[in-house]
């Protein structure tokens, strides 16, 4: 069950991310960049194989490894988290620098011409 | 561990960080500290990688340096490699950021804030990213790495640059998600990511899951041949090193050589033949992708207007001339690499010597539509920051024959050391001579053409045809400073063609005999 849940999650995200990724108007690239970012976290975090109840550390007289979650993935999504979150900051100043400077919103600078 | 010898692979990265972070504590105006400490750092980088390429150079030397942070055993810790691979491309980033560092200080350090400090993060995530034996690392290493180049390509400001910016910032964000659901992929199969360790258990991947394998590296290769700019990928290169300023686009010019470092690595790391059933994996899609990238990059640099844009074609050339050499043999990668230092050296100098060139001819940044007034107005409005500083009369004569140096350099053409990076890829694929070897022969003869003509007539425009209404070129001493030392680097490898040959060639052959990298990396005390 959490199974389909994640993996719906994953193909969710990862959709509704690559659509918006390809729209015209800035902002919805931002929030498409955002939405892939989190099914890409959800995506690592599940290359570590799914445990319910099973913590990711081992403690003095349990080093039983098959009791424990696998601690990297947690690792690696909480450093991928951050980066993301910085550049999706460093994104949106440059997407307002990009609105002051052109006069729109459009991410080629310009409207289309009819 | 003895010694401080020990920890100099920490160098390279820790130095500019610590710089970087110092230099944000120091006031705007105090230029002249902030220079003279980066030019420090990126002299005692520059004295490091030396120290490690000499060290590579020796042929009965020891062969990788290994340093483990923490002490920690391998696949467990992190550690940093530096291998006759590294060393090369680590010398070559010192020596095009030192120019470029140098070139900047003459006018561009002022066009906006925080440069030095920028600048030198740029350095620490190029040296990171060639100097680390993980995967997770090396994505980090490239986030710091573009991190800094975004704010580097919008320094200075103006439409064009926040308008290239944007799509630029857009691709590369996209290419590191896809970096990480390699890695995830990678690490789901192997349980590892150290990439000495993923090379010992390739080829012991159960066959029903090679498949899974073989996807993430390849999501992962989609990364890195969008960062090397490879055709189809590459189409983001252009329009942003032509709208960065010219320190900035010749220091990104380096940028595309990391992701073809991190491709040649992987490919005769992890997918050597040992590697059992994964061996080669992909190899012909690198060659396929590598003519089609020359091709591209030809016909961008035939159409281009401007020296800058023509230039940023070249570093496409440079990047797919590597690529379709990587199904080649030994001779053919050590010759790839020789030809690969020598046109990198010349693109970074051909952005320097267009921007002098081209300088008046457009109008820098609107301050009229500027958000941030304080930080994005035209940064050469006013006449007194204009000023280039000391200022040579003779020099723009010899702005024509760094110009003609260049061209022949990035062409291959004789008697400069493109031409014989050049000759020996050619010798080495005849040599092999399959029907593929002869179409990257073609592509390469093509791409000598196209250079040639393209930088001829833009060459002609630029220096013979100038109206009486433009500017007066003016060079800078310390730009030419920093065009000299391209050149000067560029002249070298000429002079001792022989010398870089030979250790190309012995960092092809590393590279052929991957056991010897794993073996460095995975043995060894710890804890």
């Amino acid at each position: 069950m959490t199974e389909i849940v994640l993996a719906l999650a994953i193909g969710v995200l990862g959709a509704c991310g690559v659509w918006l990724l390809l729209r015209p108007r800035t902002f919805q690239v931002i929030i498409g960049l955002c939405l892939l970012s989190y099914g890409v976290n959800i995506f690592i975090f599940a290359m570590g194989r799914l445990r319910v109840g099973a913590p990711p550390v081992t403690a003095e007289g349990l080093e039983n490894p098959l009791l424990y979650d696998d601690p990297i993935p947690q690792a690696l999504v909480l450093t991928a988290i951050v980066i993301s979150f910085a550049l999706t900051a460093l994104f949106l100043v440059v997407l307002l620098a990009a609105r002051g400077a052109t006069g729109s919103d459009h991410i080629d600078g310009e409207e289309p011409s009819p | 561990m003895n010694a401080a010898s020990d920890h100099l692979l920490m160098g390279p990265i820790l130095l500019p960080l610590v710089a970087a972070s110092g230099m944000l504590l120091l006031d705007e105006r105090r230029r002249a500290l902030k220079s003279l400490l980066s030019l420090a750092v990126m002299a005692a980088v520059l004295a490091m990688a030396a120290l490690l390429l000499v060290e590579g150079g020796d042929a009965a030397g020891e062969t990788a340096r290994v340093y483990r942070l923490g002490d920690w055993r391998a696949p467990f810790g992190i550690v940093l490699v530096a291998d006759r691979l590294s060393a090369l491309f680590l010398a070559m980033t010192a020596v095009v950021g030192a120019c470029g560092l140098l070139f900047a200080l003459a006018r561009w350090e002022r066009a906006g804030p925080r440069f030095h400090a920028l600048f030198l993060l740029l350095i620490m995530g190029v040296n990171g990213a060639l100097l680390t034996g993980d995967l997770f690392n090396l994505f980090v290493f490239f986030e710091v790495m573009l991190a800094a180049s975004y704010a580097l390509v919008l320094h200075g400001s103006g439409e064009s640059r926040i308008r290239a910016g944007l799509g630029y910032i857009t691709i590369n964000l996209t290419a590191s998600l896809l970096f990480l659901v390699g890695v995830a992929l990678i690490y789901g199969v192997t349980s590892t990511l150290n990439m000495a360790d993923l090379a010992a258990r390739a080829p012991l991947i159960p066959a029903e899951d090679r498949w899974l394998f073989h996807v993430g590296a390849a999501t992962l290769g989609v990364a890195f041949l969008i960062k090397s700019a490879a055709w189809p990928l590459g189409f983001w290169l252009a329009p942003t090193y032509t709208a960065a300023s010219a320190p900035a686009a010749a220091v990104l010019a380096i940028l595309s050589k990391v992701g073809v470092y991190v491709l040649i690595r992987q490919s005769s790391l992890v997918f050597s033949p040992l590697a059992g059933p994964s061996a080669e994996f992909g190899r012909e899609w690198l060659v396929a992708i590598g003519v089609a990238t020359i091709l591209f990059g030809v016909c961008g640099m035939l159409a281009s207007r401007e020296l800058a844009r023509a230039a940023a074609f070249a570093v496409v050339v440079s990047s797919g001339t590597v690529l379709a050499m990587m199904g080649s043999d030994a001779a053919g990668l050590s010759a790839a690499l020789f030809y690969l230092v020598g046109s990198t050296l010349a693109c970074s100098a051909l952005f320097l010597i267009a921007e002098v060139l081209e300088r008046g001819r457009d109008g820098g940044g609107d301050s009229h539509k500027a958000v941030f007034a304080d930080e994005y107005r035209d940064p050469f409005e006013d006449l007194e920051r204009n000023e280039p500083g000391l200022v040579i009369p003779t020099a723009v004569a010899a702005l024509g024959g760094a110009l003609v140096v260049c061209a022949l350099m990035i062409a291959g053409l004789p008697p400069l050391a493109g031409f014989i990076g050049k000759l020996a890829m050619m010798q080495a694929l005849v040599a092999a001579g399959r029907p593929t070897d002869w179409a990257v022969i073609a592509a390469l003869a093509v791409s000598s053409l196209g250079a040639v003509i393209a930088l001829g007539r833009l060459g002609v425009r630029a220096i013979w045809i100038r109206d009486e209404s433009e500017p007066q070129l003016v060079v800078g001493a310390g730009e030419l400073l920093g065009i000299v030392g391209l050149l000067g680097a560029s002249l070298t490898l000429t002079v001792f063609g022989g010398a870089g040959l030979a250790y190309t060639d012995l960092t092809a052959a590393w590279l052929g005999e991957p056991a010897g990298y794993m073996s460095s990396v995975l043995t060894g005390e710890g804890r």
